[in-house]
């Protein structure tokens, strides 16, 4: 009998540690999240080259469809060009002293990246992620976390430098190229496709679901595309729009695609490309963390 | 005990192997997984032999899965000790990640490719030389009976056969240990056999399998040990048939009962008799579950008994199996 009882109270005295390790370890974790998601949001990630392994993977699939892949951005331009361009611009005497197609013809291209790698980035990647479970196959491989992440939005951004190529070529083909230095727009479209891709990511780690990506659509690109200084120049809305039109990320886009689509070069370049590095080194940090949050439990 | 050449060591299934019985090959001690409602796994010890295949059984919730999630670096541990092959797992992913090939729970094959082409990209991600890769991919494509389909995408492809493929792909880097989440749920008994037999000659080749099911005919017939979890604890640990032994007798002998009366009456009635006074009583729904050393002597004695003469016709008497151990260690209410 007593033996019994002692047994028994052995095995309480073993549960009673065992719960509170583990209430312990609950505790600790608790501490964790309450101060550690804004030194997770910063710390700094460890990227390999891997990553270009992911970015391979979606080129490959990217080049089995390459057909029908690179007919939008062979006929959007061509349809904004016709109707904007050439039938609205008959209204517009001059902007900047530019024609309008000229003014026009730049922003389409600055468009063309942000929607290009927002779109990749958030639903085609959201599909990969949470249907396909693309991501969980790849990160049992010496692939990490960080690489896949770095390897989507490298591939984001080349979507948009492919399609900002060919869009590129059609514009001048309609001769709304005045200066030799728009080939620099190919090269930029991968660094303004890198900043959106980032943007978008972190979206997508934050997203609950597919359907949210409308709210990302509607609340932030939808208002880019229209008040970034892509149909009209900014200086011709109300102040208060233009305080807030001046930190799109879509605005320093437009403004250096222009300027290089036109050959007006000043400084004003070197501080739209100084903001928008800061956006892309903010936002790439922040996307790779964010998604390790999400993934990685 | 080095290098000792073990015979029998599942003798349902006879394989002989060298098992290097020093070093463990995947070790787990005081190992915590505790989520911020949730204590997935609280506290297990295991250690797993080179060349063994060691099966993670239990009821759903009970903890398999984020084990081995966290033996093939997808999972990071809250505490304790994890090593693959000497190395934490925590600290040295890349490494650990290199030398075990993963079938997931659910299936992640790349729908945006062919059965080929998901070798050949999954081939990229551990370096694999194309060469190398090309002839490895034709190999398993083989090896798995896929060669009519290497070059239908994954969406043209059977349930059975999207199991074969994703176990080819966790073969692509020749692995090690290869660990196999639930391999067979869901496939027809073709497919299952075939995929228990590719498993069994890759344990031939030298390979550490570990494996978790709900399954105990398929633990049985492929693992040297298992343990049994339940609520992220392990609750025994053992070959099969030391299992059976140990925690049920032989032969079960299972009468069917419409009335719910039965079970009372068979206690009352061997209760008086010494002989039987080992034998142990379980009832399941409609049917009582005798458990026994000598299912013979006992079905004569009750055929004996005028009483049980109607109810003794629909008698199934078997061999005890590792699903008679699991449900009694863990109990027969549903989990979920």
């Amino acid at each position: 009998m007593s033996e019994n009882e002692e047994k028994e109270k052995n095995l309480q005295s073993k549960n009673n540690s065992e719960n509170n390790k583990i209430t312990e370890v609950k505790k600790d974790k608790k501490k964790e999240n309450k101060m550690g998601f804004i030194s997770t949001l910063f710390s700094v990630p460890v990227v390999s080259r891997r990553a270009w392994k992911v970015w391979h993977r979606n080129a490959d699939v990217f080049m089995k469809t390459y057909k029908t892949n690179f007919i939008p951005p062979f006929i959007e331009p061509i349809l904004y060009l016709a109707g904007l361009g050439f039938g609205l611009g008959g209204f517009v005497s001059e902007i900047d002293g530019l024609s309008y197609a000229v003014f026009l013809a730049p922003a389409l291209i600055a468009i063309s990246v942000m929607n290009t790698a927002s779109g990749e980035n958030t639903y085609a990647s959201y599909v990969r992620m949470s249907f396909q479970k693309t991501f969980d196959a790849i990160i049992a491989t010496p692939v990490s976390i960080e690489d896949v992440i770095a390897g989507e939005m490298l591939w984001g951004a080349t979507k948009s430098l492919i399609n900002a190529t060919i869009m590129l070529v059609v514009i001048g083909a309609f001769g709304l190229l005045l200066s030799p230095l728009a080939i620099l727009i190919i090269p930029l479209s991968m660094f303004v496709g890198l900043v959106f891709a980032s943007i978008s990511m972190c979206f997508t780690a934050l997203v609950p679901n597919i359907d949210s990506f409308n709210y990302y659509f509607f609340l932030f690109v939808t208002p880019m595309f229209i008040f970034s200084g892509t149909f009209f120049p900014i200086s011709s809305m109300p102040k208060v729009v233009q305080q807030i039109a001046f930190f799109l990320p879509l605005t320093p886009a437009v403004t250096t695609m222009r300027a290089l689509a036109t050959g007006n070069v000043s400084i004003d370049l070197v501080f739209s490309l100084l903001y928008l590095l800061i956006l892309l080194v903010f936002f790439f940090v922040f996307a790779i963390n964010l998604m390790k949050r999400r993934l990685i439990i | 005990m080095k290098n000792i050449r073990m015979k029998n060591v599942n003798p349902l299934n006879n394989i002989e192997v060298e098992i290097n019985m020093d070093i463990p090959v995947v070790e787990g001690r005081g190992l915590y997984k505790v989520y911020e409602d949730v204590e997935a796994v609280c506290g297990i010890n295991f250690s797993i032999r080179k060349g063994e295949i060691f099966g993670f059984l239990g009821p759903n919730g009970a903890g398999k899965t984020t084990t081995v999630k966290m033996i093939y670096c997808a999972s990071p541990r809250t505490s304790g000790v994890l090593n693959v092959k000497g190395l934490d797992v925590d600290k040295e992913p890349r490494k650990v990640k290199g030398i075990i090939g993963v079938v997931p729970q659910e299936n992640n094959l790349d729908p945006d490719f062919t059965v080929y082409e998901n070798l050949i990209v999954f081939s990229r991600y551990f370096d694999i030389p194309r060469k190398v890769a090309e002839v490895r991919a034709n190999e398993l494509i083989r090896f798995m009976n896929l060669e009519e389909k290497k070059d239908v995408k994954v969406d043209g492809l059977s349930g059975g056969m999207k199991r074969r493929l994703i176990i080819a792909r966790a073969l692509i880097n020749n692995p090690e240990i290869l660990i196999l989440d639930e391999p067979t749920t869901g496939l027809d008994p073709q497919a299952r056999h075939m995929i228990w037999e590719r498993i069994r000659n890759l344990k031939t080749q030298g390979t550490t399998v570990i494996l978790t099911t709900h399954y105990m005919e398929e633990a049985e017939y492929l693992c040297d040990r298992v343990v049994v979890m339940d609520k992220g604890k392990i609750l025994v640990e053992g070959s099969p048939r030391e299992l059976i032994q140990k925690y049920v007798k032989k032969e079960v002998i299972e009468v069917s009962d419409n009335s719910g009366k039965l079970r009372k009456k068979i206690e009352s009635l061997i209760s008086s008799e010494p002989e039987f006074s080992n034998i142990e009583v379980d009832s399941f729904a409609e049917r009582v579950l005798l458990y026994t050393d000598d299912a013979d002597a006992l079905f004569k004695f009750l055929s004996g008994k005028v009483s049980l003469h109607e109810t003794l016709k629909e008698t199934l008497i078997r061999r005890s199996t590792l699903e008679d151990v699991f449900l009694k260690l863990t109990g027969r209410r549903l989990r979920e």
